[in-house]
């Protein structure tokens, strides 16, 4: 096994050095970054809109770009955090809090350092626990009947609901809601056309990029249109970018702490980079020696959340590589990618195609060591770009999302439904419905129909199998548990408060 | 009965409506036994669980109370749709250059502020990169001019 850690290690970065996958992995990471300093347009929004475009590269080459997109994001998103106290990326709220009050003291040089580093860190440490971890769950999930596919799958969503913002109940909604509209089209089993009312478009069922790009882009244009443009740059304040010793030797140990908690949180179904951000900033604050100074420009409360959403933003593969379950709505994206691709998600890429599988592994620490270099220096251009107004921001992203759609099938009817389902998803603004659940419940309704047909095929139509097969059994206990726990009214409200924090 | 909560009252409602007509257009496609399930049984199954969830929304709406909905601003929902529309239904018939000149027009009318010159000079950027990237670079097929002048 250690052995085969290296030579596979060896072989991934054979996959990731080749100049055309460097050069596709640098425009991921580029763009991950641009988007992520941008506050109103998240990885999710970008990632569908490239999907398209990943058609005409090969499989590999694809998801290194799209994987770079997501933790570029994670570290553009403290730049926006730091400079203009504006999340860029949800994951770096926590950032803000004593980010920004560091740039307001002058500091904003050391904690973009501080940021950046913690990230670069974090990345490369997830990256071995991604490449040591990986294969023995792929082994074990190799063994996943139907039974086990169907549980591990309501768990993924109950995870999801777990990560939602407000009322337990209409996350749930929305997770049925999602599964609902991922039947549409023609049923596999019986070759029925279902819910598609003779339009012949929906005979292969709703986009799913249509739908992430409606209910993630369209509908977060329509939102931001009703705030005001009002954002202030500390754009003369970045000089002496690097910490001092004594800042050193505040983070490092808040650095470690937040790597390790964030490569956990990342693993978990519906975990990933938000999570560990979170939870890196509510330990910090209760163990560090200087707690009392967070929320006044902390360092630690930079380098620990920054470190952790990284980490966590990597170990959220892990699910994705192993059992082709995506943990957060971006990893059902990739997911969508790999299917356009004609893979099928699952254990069985590891063993068919190790050179995607650890080509993508290795291309992730490289992908980190391009933002560490590249990112510092060019944090004046980011500022700039944070200078730009929303109104020429926001016809430029609806050309590229329409563009993005349009070639999808080169009918315009796709850009239609990306309108319907942006009114959905301002809808679902308006009435506090979160829209990530949905996501994942399109993703998965699908696939969780057919493991449900099949384990009840073989199992005679008992629904006990589902109870009697022990690991089965054991995702839908945790499954069971976490909604229980959620239903408990000391937990609900410390959760509450979690989400106020940010 | 007085509502409480105003968002989980529509909320609830919208849950409701979802899951009945999911439920409802299911009856059509056949249900099949819990051992071979036809292409009715999930749906029905799901469109009942949303409803009764919706319901169970709607009615705590009455008992808890919460925020209001917060007002819809018509303005960017009517602009940022028409615009898409027309890019999508215009494309073909008068070129990528002009749907995209249509849209970021359109669209501009949705903000706060509309002035003319930044907007002309946007569209025109937009084209030369989108037409620099998608069309020559990335060869999607788009005519690029209105079928009239090729």
């Amino acid at each position: 096994m250690d052995m085969s850690l290296f030579s596979n290690l060896a072989l991934g970065f054979g996959v990731a050095l080749t100049p055309i996958n460097l050069m596709y992995c640098l425009i991921g990471v580029l763009l991950g970054t641009l988007i992520g300093v941008l506050p109103g347009i998240g990885p999710v929004a970008t990632i569908a809109m490239l999907l398209p475009i990943t058609f005409s590269l090969s499989p590999i080459t694809a998801l290194i770009m799209l994987a770079g997109i997501y933790y570029g994001a994670q570290y553009g998103g403290s730049t926006s955090a730091i400079l203009v106290n504006l999340p860029g990326e949800s994951s770096s709220v926590v950032t803000c809090l004593d980010g920004y009050q560091m740039a307001r003291q002058g500091r904003a040089g050391p904690a973009l350092a501080t940021a950046a580093i913690g990230s670069f860190f974090a990345g490369c440490v997830a990256t071995v626990i991604v490449a040591m971890f990986a294969p023995p769950l792929a082994e074990v999930a190799l063994k996943f009947g139907p039974s086990e596919y169907f549980s591990l799958m309501v768990l993924g969503l109950v995870a999801a609901v777990v990560l939602a913002h407000g009322s337990v109940v209409k996350a749930v909604a929305m997770v049925i809601l999602g599964l609902l509209l991922g039947l549409v089209g023609t049923d596999v089993n019986s070759g029925v056309l279902r819910f598609a009312f003779g339009v012949a478009e929906l005979a292969d069922g709703i986009g799913f990029v249509t739908v992430a790009m409606g209910v993630f882009g369209t509908a977060e244009i329509i939102t931001n249109l009703e705030l005001k443009d009002k954002r202030e740059v500390f754009t003369s304040k970045v000089t002496n970018l690097f910490p001092s010793k004594d800042d050193f030797k505040r983070i490092w140990k808040p650095i470690l702490r937040g790597t390790a908690l964030g490569s956990m949180l990342g693993i978990l179904p519906g975990g990933g980079a938000l999570l560990s951000s979170f939870g890196a900033y509510t330990l910090e604050k209760k163990i560090s020696v200087n707690g009392h100074m967070f929320g006044k420009g902390a360092i630690e409360g930079v380098a620990a959340p920054e470190a952790a959403n990284n980490a966590g933003a990597q170990t959220s593969f892990i699910p994705l590589l192993t059992l082709g379950i995506p943990s957060n709505a971006v990893m059902a994206l990739m997911i969508g990618a790999m299917m356009i691709q004609g893979i099928a998600p699952g254990p069985q890429v590891m063993t068919e195609k190790p050179q995607l599988f650890w080509g993508m592994i290795a291309s992730m620490w490289v992908g980190n060591l391009m933002l560490v270099v590249l990112n510092l220096p060019m944090i004046g251009l980011w500022i700039k770009l944070l200078t730009v107004p929303y109104r020429i921001l926001y016809p430029s992203i609806l050309v590229f999302m329409a563009i993005g759609v349009f070639s999808l099938s080169n009918n315009p009817f796709d850009v239609l439904q990306m309108m319907l389902f942006g009114l959905l998803g301002y809808v679902f603004v308006k009435l506090a419905c979160e829209p990530a659940p949905l996501l994942l419940g399109f993703i998965l309704g699908p696939l969780m129909e057919e493991n449900l047909r099949r384990a009840m095929l073989l199992s005679r139509g008992d629904p006990w199998v589902f109870f009697q097969k022990p690991i089965s059994a054991g995702f839908l206990i945790a499954s069971i548990l976490l909604l229980v726990i959620l239903a408990l009214p000391a937990l609900r409200k410390k959760r509450e408060e979690a989400f106020q924090e940010g | 009965m007085k509502i409480k909560s105003p968002q989980d009252f529509w909320a609830g409602l919208m849950f409701i409506v979802f899951g009945l007509f999911f439920l409802i257009v299911a009856r059509d496609y056949q249900m099949g036994t819990a051992v071979r399930m036809g292409p009715g049984y999930f749906p029905t199954v799901l469109g009942g669980i949303l409803a009764v969830l919706g319901a169970v929304v709607l009615l705590t709406s009455f008992t808890m109370s919460g925020p209001k909905v917060p007002k819809l601003s018509f303005k960017p929902i009517f602009f940022i749709s028409l615009g898409l529309i027309l890019f999508g239904y215009l494309l073909k018939p008068i070129g990528f250059v002009l749907s995209v000149v249509v849209l970021v027009f359109v669209a501009a009318f949705g903000g706060h502020e509309f002035k003319l010159k930044e907007v002309a000079i946007l569209a025109v950027i937009l084209v030369i990169f989108s037409v620099l990237v998608f069309v020559k670079g990335l060869t999607l097929p788009f005519p690029l001019w209105p079928a009239f002048l090729d």
